[in-house]
């Protein structure tokens, strides 16, 4: 009746896991009684749940990947203790099948539901108001998209309380991920909400590179979008054009767990390279689905923090796309320790080296538009030309491991895991801060202060060089990477040096929530009054803080690149806005519960796929087929905005700006 | 004012305009936007039957001793499920012109029919699979057999799908009409309907044809 | 909004660079000696050759551009009325062209190393020597490492005896599911993997115990497949080949199926006869193994055996 879930899957006996499971229903008990007694769920439910407004939705994404970060860190920091306590004769305090679960739950979580989210919040919230137009191309897809992202949250985090996760590692290798060396429900949590969580981002993929494509505001040509749109587009052609493959391979794995297939099992012909090659065809082209909205959120601030545009716009669109194509060259640097022979791991190493050229490239170009400018350092710029001193050390220690013969000594090593975590930190995380200050103003309508954002900043600079240089020595020692003991006391020093660094970054976790609250507190000495708080360059910085529900009144008619900053230097210098234009009313999508609902049922049937309870599994797919027939017999599809509303908003809009006109520039 | 569904993706406004290339006219209308973000879905579904493809070609000799494709391929049944498809691909076609020229009758005979072939695809496709399962030469058998059984039986559950939705698009043509939205939906459809011919052309040939070679 | 106490800006990354920089000399210099930076063998110290090139290539290319970076920014801080403005500069051709020169030829000169490096060092490229290498197959096993030496007729557990001076030519393998066998100061490691062979070839050139591990995580048992390598004068080698005779264990088929129950942080151990043949059943598939696949899975997997001592 219930498959293969018994009383034994809650983990009355282990500690950890059932404080925790205890604390974290507690605490979501607290905040929805909270939100009840101050009478908020109509107001969640209609403008933010079934929300189809892409600002509405990146917020979502981004407080899901905040709350994520949370629990990834949570595991990072334990991972860290053990290995300062468990030397020479101590175990630690965290058994093997305890702590494999910890580092599997980390990468998987860090990856899948921090990265992942934060980078498609930014580009769901930016993007539209970027091209100067109301939203993205499908948004009640953009709704499903997310609600099935958090389906996938909620399955990997289900695991705490009821079974286990993978202990796997982040990427469930087989064979030691098939049955006969994984028999628990581990792997298939890891499976089921990855699989559903992907399906989520495909058709994110689908509507921006629709968006990009084919919906931007009347004259911006490919060569006037702003680069973050660009670096937007090759990430989501990316996902387009991997994600399919991540797709095949867990299902592949899925049918050898589930119905006894030999595609990577040890028996009957199974071949476990083939899993290696598939899932690192996906694996590299994911990191650089994550940096690439990086680097676009670099060359944002920079451009704007140093008063200049940005230097040498094609070379870094040129830069961008080939950073794009190549990415799909170079998967098998991940494995040279396969043994495929000389020829096929010298050609894969050097199409590895081949990518840091473009990546040099904006490097200096980040360089040269600080040249010649007057930069204003604000947090982001913090983050940004800490980025550009990170990142740098992180490419190098990429491209030794890129030459093979290097790869041979350090290869899993902790060497890979600081090189891994120096671009990842140096290069997503720091850009997803930096993000975070640059844009919070425009969703929230007041800035975050200053001098905590500069301790959060300083913690994770700080804290990330302690946590990580350490390892790189511990590398060249002989190191392993997912250690669960650690058979040499000399090492210690060098561990509880990481272990200092961990708990400084998670004091600027600390910091960026006591940050985030006493900004709200004190929100009325920060307000951000005409909506360009940073004398910015693109479009987003046209409209007010908050923009909104339909972004601009009138699509913006662009003239040239940089078409705000444009219009921006002419109003100033002739002391007088563009004509008022000919207002419309405006159409605009409805909301829908369509996201919610499918996603609820995506978990049922995924929660009973995991443990076996078949009926409960067409149970679910049933209902999420019912729900989509439901929405297809919907006959309103948009709701209007009457052309009063949109005028009155408008010269709200004009008036402020007319007044603080000669507040808007900060260079000179 | 503009309608509902000839109205831009989103709703638009603009005045002016220079000719500066691709994009000077502003947000494409949702006639283009939506064929235009599914032919994207398409995209990324060949990509996932590559990778089935690639998987397959890996495996294709990994027989564990057992069956191999020689042993077990009838080309006579698959040329008929390969009829069925192609020409419910065709009737689909006629659906399509039927249903611009707002024909109710005959948009729901065609689409009738072309689920019907579809079906007929489907049957010979599980009988097939229940033939070889019976004669020990299941997917657990080996891992060629295995990746047989997936990239084909993935085929047929995207047909299965498809029929699902040519199924809620004739109970949707019937209770509104020829409606703007109702059309581009089955527009995707069919697009849908012929890529699947397209991957099974593939499959029949990569899979069938170099499988059944002397 | 408004501007922070911009000179202070600078000083305070100065002292930060200055301070990580000492930080990371201290680190590194400290790591000098051990490890894949102590090599005992042609092989390990080829390839810590590589990478201390590659790195002095690289610094050369890195340092001056994080100097250039903190150079610029601190110089073109808005407080200081010093610099020029140029509002409209964004883009030089000349530029553009030395800074993707700058990348790409240092590509290709790595480009060059890794090419060449990699058909030295290929794992299974034979070394040169005088001598006629030793034979060694190596099978991974949950979670300890076997050895066999299959012209001494003996086998071993968690430790590898070896000649100095004398190349190794290994055959690998697993019994179960991936591992990757790594020895640092001999160098190259290669992945373990049921059903295939790879191919090692090292060499200790000089006497001493070193230690070995497994460098691809394969369960809970991993932490305690650490392995000790002996290197011994030859004459001592074959002392010790011929004493490992007079072991009474033998490594039949009903010795290796005890063999593969999972245990882990096994203490090495000497078996005085090997089943001939023992390495390819094993390959095949065919060698008789305890560790089979559970019929009814639980909720939660059992726990691999606790470590000893």
């Amino acid at each position: 009746m219930f498959g293969r879930l018994t009383w034994d899957a809650v983990p009355f006996n282990q500690p950890i896991p059932l404080i925790t499971s205890l604390v974290v229903i507690l605490a979501l008990g607290a905040v929805a009684i909270w939100v009840t007694r101050i009478r908020a769920w109509p107001y969640l439910w209609h403008e933010y749940i079934t929300s189809t407004d892409h600002k509405r939705i990146g917020i979502m994404y981004i407080v899901l990947a905040l709350v994520m970060l949370v629990r990834g860190f949570s595991d990072a920091i334990m991972m860290r203790a053990q290995q300062s306590l468990a030397i020479g004769a101590s175990q630690g305090y965290l058994p093997p099948e305890h702590y494999d679960q910890i580092f599997s739950a980390h990468g998987t979580i860090m990856i899948f539901f921090v990265a992942m989210p934060f980078v498609i919040g930014f580009m769901n919230f930016v993007v539209p108001l970027q091209l100067g137009v109301r939203d993205v191309a499908f948004p009640t897809m953009n709704n499903v998209s997310f609600w099935l992202t958090a389906s996938g949250v909620l399955l990997v985090n289900l695991s705490l309380f009821l079974g286990e996760f993978a202990r796997t590692g982040w990427l469930g290798f087989p064979p030691l991920s098939e049955k006969a060396f994984s028999p628990g429900v581990g792997v298939d949590y890891y499976l089921v909400a990855l699989q559903i969580s992907g399906v989520g981002t495909v058709l994110t993929a689908v509507n921006f590179v629709t968006t990009i494509l084919k919906t931007r505001a009347p004259g911006m040509s490919y060569l006037r979008m702003p680069v973050f749109c660009w670096t937007s587009l090759a990430s989501n052609l990316l996902i387009l054009a991997a994600f399919p493959v991540l797709t095949v391979t867990l299902a592949l794995l899925m049918l050898d767990r589930y119905l006894g297939f030999h595609f990577f099992t040890n028996d009957g012909g199974g071949n476990s390279m083939l899993y290696m090659n598939l899932i690192w065809i996906w694996g590299h082209p994911e990191v650089y689905i994550l940096i690439l909205p990086a680097f676009g959120i670099y060359s944002e601030v920079v451009s704007t923090f140093s008063g200049k545009p940005l230097f040498g716009y094609r070379s870094m669109v040129f830069a961008t796309l080939a950073i794009c194509v190549l990415s799909f060259t170079v998967w098998l640097h991940h494995f040279f320790t396969m043994g495929a022979g000389a020829d096929v791991n010298a050609v894969f190493g050097i199409a590895s080296m081949l990518i840091g050229i473009p990546t040099g490239v904006k490097i200096y170009n980040w360089l040269f538009t600080m040249y010649g400018g007057r930069v204003r350092f604000n947090v982001p710029m913090y983050y940004a030309v800490g980025f550009m001193l990170t990142f740098v050390v992180g490419g190098l220690t990429g491209v030794l491991l890129a030459i093979p013969p290097v790869d041979f000594i350090v290869h899993n090593s902790l060497f890979l895991v600081a090189h891994f975590h120096q671009v990842i930190i140096g290069g997503v995380v720091f850009a997803l801060m930096a993000g975070y200050t640059y844009w919070f103003p425009k969703a929230f309508g007041f800035t975050l202060d200053e001098r905590l954002g500069k301790a959060v900043f300083w913690c994770w600079f700080i804290g990330f060089h302690l946590a990580f240089m350490p390892l790189y020595v511990l590398g060249f020692w002989g190191a392993t990477r997912r250690m669960q003991h650690i058979p040499d006391p000399t090492w210690a020093p060098w561990l509880n040096i990481a272990f200092v660094g961990a708990a400084i970054i998670g004091l600027g976790i600390v910091l960026t929530v006591v940050q985030l609250l006493y900004s709200i507190r004190t929100r009325d000495r920060r307000r951000d009054i005409t909506g360009d708080p940073w004398d910015g360059r693109t479009l987003e910085w046209l409209t007010l803080s908050p923009p909104p529900h339909y972004n601009f009144a009138v699509l913006p008619d662009v003239h040239g690149e940089e078409a705000y900053w444009t219009r921006k230097q002419t109003a100033i210098k002739e002391e007088r806005l563009i004509d008022e234009p000919n207002y419309q009313p405006i159409e605009m999508p409805l909301n829908t519960p369509v996201g919610i609902i499918c996603a609820f049922f995506a978990s049922v049937c995924g929660f009973a796929v995991i443990w076996y309870i078949w009926w409960l599994a067409i149970l679910g797919l049933i209902g999420a087929f019912a729900i989509f027939v439901w929405y297809a017999w919907r006959d309103e599809h948009e709701h209007i905005i009457p052309v009063e509303e949109v005028r009155a908003n408008a010269r709200e809009r004009r008036r402020i700006r007319m007044e603080h006109l000669h507040e808007l520039s900060q260079s000179v | 004012m503009t309608t509902v569904s000839e109205a831009p993706a989103v709703g638009l406004t603009h005045q002016g305009s220079e000719d500066t290339g691709l994009g000077h006219r502003g947000p494409a209308s949702k006639s283009i936007v939506v064929p235009y973000g599914f032919w994207l879905f398409i995209l990324s579904d060949m990509v996932l039957f590559s990778a089935l493809f690639a998987t397959y070609a890996s495996l294709v000799h990994a027989t564990d001793g057992g069956p191999i494709t020689n042993q077990l391929f009838d080309r006579k049944l698959v040329a008929i499920e390969t009829l069925a498809l192609l020409l419910s691909s065709f009737v689909c076609g006629l659906a399509m012109i039927t249903a611009k020229r707002r024909n109710m009758l005959w948009t729901q005979g065609w689409l009738l029919l072309t689920g019907l072939l579809g079906l007929v695809f489907l049957s010979i496709e599980l009988f097939e699979f229940g033939k070889m399962i019976g004669e020990g030469a299941g997917p657990q058998r080996s891992a060629f057999l295995s990746s047989f059984f997936t990239l084909v039986g993935c085929h047929g559950a995207h047909v299965t799908a498809g029929l699902l939705w040519l199924g809620t698009m004739m109970a949707q043509i019937w209770t509104k009409g020829f409606r703007q939205d109702i059309m581009r939906r089955l527009l995707c459809y069919s697009v849908f309907w012929h890529a699947l011919d397209i991957i099974w052309v593939a499959i029949f040939t990569i899979v069938y044809l170099i499988g059944t070679l002397p | 909004m408004g501007p922070p106490e911009l000179n202070q800006v600078p000083s305070r990354y100065e002292t930060a660079l200055r301070a990580t920089g000492a930080l990371a000399l201290l680190l590194f210099a400290t790591g000098c000696n051990r490890g894949v930076l102590n090599p005992i063998g042609p092989v390990a110290a080829q390839e810590k050759q590589i990478l201390i090139n590659s790195t002095a290539i690289m610094l050369a290319i890195i340092i001056p551009t994080m100097i250039a970076t903190v150079a610029v920014a601190w110089w073109f801080r808005r407080s200081n009325s010093k610099a020029s403005y140029r509002p409209d500069w964004e883009y030089s051709g000349a530029i553009e062209m030395v800074v993707w020169a700058i990348p790409a030829l240092t590509i290709m000169l790595l480009g060059g190393i890794a090419w060449i490096g990699s058909h030295d060092l290929e794992p299974s490229k034979p070394l040169a020597s005088k001598v006629a290498p030793l034979k060694v197959d190596v099978v991974s096993l949950d979670w300890k490492w076997l050895f066999i030496y299959p012209d001494q007729g003996v086998a071993t557990v968690n430790q590898l005896v070896v000649p100095a001076g004398t190349p190794v030519s290994f055959r690998l393998t697993s019994a179960t599911v991936w591992n990757s066998f790594f020895v640092p100061q001999m160098g190259t490691m290669i992945y373990t993997m049921p059903r295939m062979t790879t191919r090692l070839n090292l060499q200790a050139d000089r006497p001493g115990t070193y230690n070995g591990l497994s460098s691809h995580f394969s369960g809970d048992g991993f932490p305690g497949m650490q392995f000790e390598v002996q290197a011994l004068p030859p004459a001592q080698f074959a002392t010790w080949a011929q004493g490992a005779h007079g072991q009474r264990t033998a490594l039949d088929g009903r010795g290796f199926a005890e063999l593969s129950k999972p245990s882990s942080y096994v203490r090495p151990m000497t078996y005085g006869a090997v089943a001939p043949g023992l390495f390819d059943a094993i390959v095949a598939g065919r060698a008789p193994q305890l560790h089979q696949p559970q019929a009814a899975p639980p909720a939660r997997q059992a726990s691999a055996v606790p470590p000893g001592g």
